[in-house]
């Protein structure tokens, strides 16, 4: 712009920015489009593939998807994955205060429970609690024909029964990993937070619960998530080590029967993903509640976003394709 | 002072001695605050003044000598001649009579200004929550937050945030405030609107210490200035007559750069 001395400079007028927008043809990029047939031929084949392939049995998959014993093995996951995770999260956070302690002995034991579940193999810590419920339990059956799952209903008598052992041998385990999360959070909260809080005559105590832990919820609940989700598919391991009926343990005892074992295992695949969908979902909501108060505003929901997603596919921007310095490279989002 | 009466000191500091392993920051600070004073502490940093102030409410713990709030001791009881550490509960009470504004206002993000004003008066004094609410309210209304009452602090601007500070502080109906550079975070044009909320809180009676750089405040509002630097209190007097004639070298020095 040429300084005009005496009158003061304007805004330029939108007419004339626009007479210097630069109109150029796009530069063009051959790879990508070489590289983007090829997914898509592979993809299209791996489909193809996949429908027609007769070892699937997609006849099978479909018929089976809503078996009583299918949903049921699908309610007791979801169910074993909430239990484990509130037993996790309780035990965490109460592990990671004990480990921000000044007493020695306190921060001591939470670091000695921490070090050895997590230096241990869960699949490991699962058979030991197998082996204790198995221990007190009066038998155990693994001789289970299509029927036999309901006769898990009736060992309640145990001292230990097999949902308790699952809850506890997940649960015990996933404490020590949320107690790492949750410390990351509360030390992620600022001194000046908690000093604030002990100028205004907060006790430890009510500082944590009031000020500290809502705050370190930000920075909590996105590793939660994904422990959440984590956990879902290690619940899957419960049924080769405690006899709970979850859902790969319901497959796992269907195709020892009727040997369609690919099948069968695609039906439990596809649950998992249906059930992890849902959780991503849920998580994403979750996070929005936790980030109020902050500077940023939010990210649109997934809904608004496939609307924003409707609203510019139908509306066509007449805007040539570079229209900066570094060209179109942030186009993309 | 010319009642039956000599009336107690509202602070009184008698050879308070601070360091932080080998690094002294307070070496021997003398200090009486009578009630509805302001008292202005000024000097380079790193010369203790934060320090001070923390040790005030306990937020720091002093190495030697005596530091009185209102005739109690700080962080400790005297039984004979043994000092008694006071239980965490008893610290939190003494200090909730205790303001304390600090430079970064550090307000509770995840609180509207309402609710950060009224966290206290319900949780450390059980105050009735609709009754607090409404308190909260006045309390805004009076450092001129009426409008922002529903808002969270990230939407506020520096000065407002420091005046819902201030807010909070004053909701627990402190006897004492201490502010520690209240101003030095704020761009300059925002540094005036609280100036004028603490220089009202002065003149409704409050005992203040006050940590600034605000030469002018300390001028107007002030009863008494302090110098203190590495440590100790270099100069004192009647905030007028030292600004316009400090006696000590160092004094003149810091002023005559800050001026």
């Amino acid at each position: 712009m040429t300084a005009d001395p005496g009158a003061p400079q304007t805004v330029a007028e939108p007419e004339s920015r626009a007479g210097r927008q630069i109109r150029a043809i796009a530069a063009r990029h051959p790879r990508r489009w070489v590289a983007t047939v090829l997914v898509i031929y592979l993809t299209v084949a791996l489909i193809h593939a996949a429908i027609t392939n007769p070892n699937l049995d997609w006849g099978v998959v479909t018929r089976n998807m809503f078996h009583g014993f299918v949903l049921r093995g699908v309610v007791n996951t979801l169910w074993l994955t909430f239990l484990s995770m509130v037993v996790g999260v309780v035990l965490g956070t109460l592990l990671a205060v004990m480990r921000l302690s000044p007493v020695r002995i306190i921060s001591g034991a939470a670091w000695v429970y921490i070090w050895f579940f997590r230096g241990t193999p869960v699949f490991v810590q699962l058979l030991f609690w197998g082996s204790i419920a198995a221990l007190t339990g009066q038998r155990v059956n693994v001789h289970i024909p299509l029927t036999g799952i309901v006769l898990f209903h009736a060992s309640i008598t145990n001292l230990v029964p097999p949902l308790v052992a699952a809850v506890l041998g997940l649960g015990l385990n996933e404490g020590a990993y949320m107690a790492e999360i949750v410390r990351a959070g509360i030390l992620s909260v600022g001194e000046g937070q908690t000093e604030a809080a002990a100028s205004l005559g907060m006790t430890r105590l009510k500082t944590m619960r009031l000020v500290v832990l809502p705050q370190a919820m930000r920075v909590i609940i996105p590793p939660t998530g994904n422990e959440t989700i984590g956990m879902l598919k290690t619940t899957s391991l419960v049924g080769a080590t405690i006899a709970y009926p979850e859902l790969t343990y319901v497959v796992t005892q269907v195709y020892a029967v009727n040997f369609l074992i690919i099948p069968w295992l695609l039906i439990a695949s596809i649950w998992y993903l249906i059930m992890t969908s849902v959780l991503t979902f849920g998580q994403y909501y979750v996070e929005r509640f936790f980030a109020r108060g902050g500077a940023q505003t939010l990210p649109p929901t997934p809904l608004q976003r496939l609307r924003a997603l409707f609203e510019r596919t139908f509306t066509t921007i007449h805007a040539p394709e570079a229209t900066g310095p570094l060209g179109g490279i942030f186009r993309r989002r | 002072m010319s009642g039956l009466e000599a009336p107690r000191p509202m602070v009184k500091a008698e050879g308070v001695y601070k360091s932080f392993g080998r690094l002294e920051v307070l070496k021997g600070v003398d200090l009486e605050v009578m009630p509805g004073e302001v008292v202005v502490i000024i000097g380079p940093s790193g010369g203790g003044k934060s320090t001070f102030l923390r040790c005030i409410n306990h937020l720091e713990k002093i190495n030697a000598g005596r530091l009185w709030v209102d005739g109690e001791l700080v962080g400790y009881r005297q039984k004979g001649d043994k000092l008694h550490e006071l239980p965490d509960k008893e610290v939190a009470y003494k200090r909730s009579e205790i303001g304390m504004v600090f430079q970064s206002f550090n307000l509770f993000p995840h609180m509207t200004a309402t609710e950060n004003v009224m966290v206290a008066p319900v949780q450390v004094k059980g105050e009735n929550k609709s009754q607090a609410r409404e308190r909260a309210r006045t309390i805004l209304e009076r450092v001129g937050l009426a409008a922002k009452a529903d808002v969270y602090p990230a939407r506020l601007s520096g000065g407002q945030q420091q005046r819902v500070a201030i807010a909070r502080a004053l909701a627990m109906q402190p006897k004492l405030m201490l502010f520690d550079e209240p101003t030095s975070a704020l761009d300059p044009e925002l540094v005036g609107e609280v100036l004028d909320v603490m220089r009202e809180l002065a003149e409704s009676g409050m005992t203040m210490i006050v940590v600034t750089h605000e030469i002018g405040f300390a001028r107007e509002v002030g009863d008494a200035l302090l110098f203190m630097a590495e440590g100790v209190i270099v100069e004192f007097g009647k905030p007028r007559e030292m600004v316009a004639n400090p006696q000590h070298e160092r004094t003149q020095q810091f002023l005559s750069k800050v001026l």
